[in-house]
């Protein structure tokens, strides 16, 4: 298996009214081709910077820390230049709102021209001829009729299908696809989804799928990072988080999350609010919400840890399994 | 046709560039400004072919004869035919409306994108000039200018593309940091696509509607303003006729010959009113909110 994207000690500030805001402390994660990575948490967690970030898109005023390497290359030694061109072409990224990340100006069809006209060098017709391949590649009925049309003479989901062929129309190796199914309808959703696993099965790309919603990292990602306030919570396989979870935060969200069984019932929800990152907290940063918290977690931070062989925790009191049966 | 009787069947494709003319073509008066305005492009370009007569030909026997017959708009106190000099003065206009707004745009639409896509202190270096330009009446500046240049017709254009050009600076950048804030934006930068072609392939064709409607009225600006720069001397110079400059000379015979003043200011009135009307018809037409429907 190779690694596509490798991010390491990746810390991201800010400058606010004088103060630095640290946004991003030390986020590690790698990705293999053809396999999803799943980045959770809650909104203001980091996860949509850290997208951000490995795209090389955040404002100027940002000051990016640590290393992001896209097969073997080290980007944030790359020129602002080098950087666009990766864009588009090795690594590309789809958006939460598909009604309105097209260009109202142009057909479908134009717009996944465009990605092939700026890093394949294709004209104009050879490039409005592949992309009438790439929407029909994406599922879309009648492509090439459709291809013709304007974004606002197309339904949610089919825009966000055309934002998947403008991404995949030049075969990037890494895929980044921030919140993608939100803002659609569940039906949607699931079929955007599993549009997404058959195009990585096919191109073998890797995928980074920022998302706060479980479900959907369940049925659909291989490998799971857990976020909270800036930093890696937990991290696993998808199977294993989801059957043994070793931060507390993790079980939270998990408990909080519509299951089978709890039907009925109010669901579980996290007591307290994120830290503000303007004043985080010295130890743990979820350890003035965490019901298993004890005096160290509150003075040092826990480092990301080996709990078993592939799942890493920062957590002082991990493995949780005594300490859950004693909850 | 199979695609007609499918369960699936959809409106054809329709650009909005298409939907916009269908609109337009609704609206009765913009329509008339817009013949008026062809009409008078027609009458520019033709002019050598429709004039009567030879717009500088003098003649002593002919001075100041009310319209007749021979001469429908009369004669000047050169004797000169004020019809022929009427036709060949919409050169001047026309050309003095179409070109300074054309130099107009290519001055303030680049400045406001970038101004409004950059930010930072380039945006405040461009917004303030703008806003500094603006404080000085239209005509004040175009004069000043003007005169600066010297006077004819070439520095009047240039003198009235500088003066009108911060409208549109404004009106570009306005639309540029609107579009900023845009997913699509994100997503076009997120394509690969360097900050110039962001700008002009992807953010101007969205902010075509707003300039031409502006665009269109300024032209009329530019027409009333070439005519004053023309009256005042700054504009084309004698014995060429302009619109201007013939109101310019008629003005001392302003009782005895009435004639001498009416045909041309009426002339400006139409072709000024006209190209309002097809701003206020393009408005409509181009009007993001009637593109829902």
């Amino acid at each position: 298996m190779t690694t596509v994207l490798e991010v390491s000690g990746l810390t991201l500030d800010f400058r606010q009214d004088g103060r630095n805001l640290r946004v991003l402390d030390g986020v590690s994660f790698r990705v293999e081709a053809g396999r999803t990575l799943a980045i959770v948490g809650e909104s203001g967690c980091g996860k949509s910077v850290t997208s951000l970030a490995v795209m090389g898109l955040l404002p100027g005023t940002a000051r990016v820390g640590g290393a992001i390497r896209l097969g073997g290359r080290e980007l944030t030694a790359l020129s602002a230049e080098e950087r666009r061109m990766l864009r588009g072409g090795e690594m590309a990224m789809i958006f939460q709102e598909p009604m309105t990340s097209l260009n109202p100006a142009f057909t479908a069809g134009e717009q996944v021209a465009e990605a092939l006209r700026l890093h394949q060098g294709l004209d104009q017709g050879a490039a409005f001829a592949e992309a009438v391949r790439m929407l029909d590649r994406v599922r879309i009925p009648d492509a090439a009729r459709r291809a013709r049309q304007y974004p606002h003479q197309l339904s949610g989901g089919m825009r966000q299908r055309v934002m998947i062929a403008m991404a995949l129309a030049c075969r990037p190796r890494l895929l980044i696809a921030d919140e993608p199914t939100t803002a659609l309808d569940v039906t949607v959703q699931a079929q955007i989804l599993s549009l997404l696993d058959e195009m990585k099965r096919e191109t073998g790309t890797a995928v980074i799928l920022v998302t706060h919603d479980l479900g959907v990292v369940a049925d659909h990602a291989d490998e799971v990072a857990v976020m909270y306030a800036g930093r890696i919570a937990e991290q696993a396989a998808a199977a294993t988080l989801f059957a043994s979870p070793e931060h507390p935060y993790t079980a939270g969200l998990l408990g909080a999350a519509p299951g089978e069984g709890a039907r009925g019932e109010r669901l579980a929800s996290i007591e307290g609010t994120v830290p503000d990152l303007r004043n985080p907290p010295p130890g743990c940063r979820f350890a003035p919400r965490c019901p298993f918290a004890v005096v160290r977690c509150h003075n040092e931070a826990p480092p990301l840890a080996e709990v078993a062989p592939g799942h890493v925790s920062a957590c002082w009191r991990a493995p949780l399994d005594g300490v859950l049966a004693a909850a | 046709m199979s695609a007609s009787t499918a369960p699936t069947a959809l409106p054809a494709a329709e650009s909005p560039t298409r939907r916009a003319i269908k609109r337009f073509l609704r609206h009765r008066l913009a329509v008339f400004g817009l013949v008026v305005v062809v009409l008078f492009v027609a009458v520019a370009i033709l002019a050598p072919l429709i004039a009567p007569y030879d717009p500088l030909q003098t003649s002593w026997s002919r001075i100041r004869k009310p319209p007749s017959f021979d001469h429908w708009m009369g004669t000047d106190e050169n004797g000169r035919d004020v019809l022929s000099r009427v036709i060949w003065g919409a050169r001047a206009s026309m050309m003095a409306g179409v070109i300074s707004v054309l130099g107009a745009l290519a001055i303030g639409v680049p400045l406001g994108l970038l101004a409004g896509l950059a930010g930072g202190w380039v945006d405040a270096v461009i917004s303030r000039v703008a806003d500094a330009m603006l404080s000085v009446p239209f005509l004040i500046l175009a004069i000043a200018l003007a005169a600066f240049l010297g006077p004819a017709l070439e520095n009047a254009m240039i003198a009235i593309a500088v003066t009108a050009s911060p409208v549109f600076v404004r009106l570009s950048r306005g639309m540029a940091l609107d579009a900023k804030a845009t997913d699509w934006i994100e997503a076009a930068r997120a394509l690969g696509n360097p900050p110039w072609r962001t700008a002009f392939v992807h953010v101007l064709p969205n902010i075509v509607p707003p300039l031409l409607v502006q665009a269109s009225l300024a032209i009329a600006e530019a027409i009333i303003a070439e005519a004053a720069l023309s009256f005042l001397g700054l504009g084309m110079q004698p014995p060429n006729p302009s619109w201007g400059s013939m109101l310019n000379s008629s003005q001392r015979f302003l009782t005895q010959a009435p004639w001498l003043s009416i045909f041309p200011g009426v002339t400006i009135m139409i072709v000024v009113l006209a190209f309002n009307l097809m701003g206020d018809g393009l408005r409509d037409a181009l009007d993001p909110r009637a593109d829902k429907t």
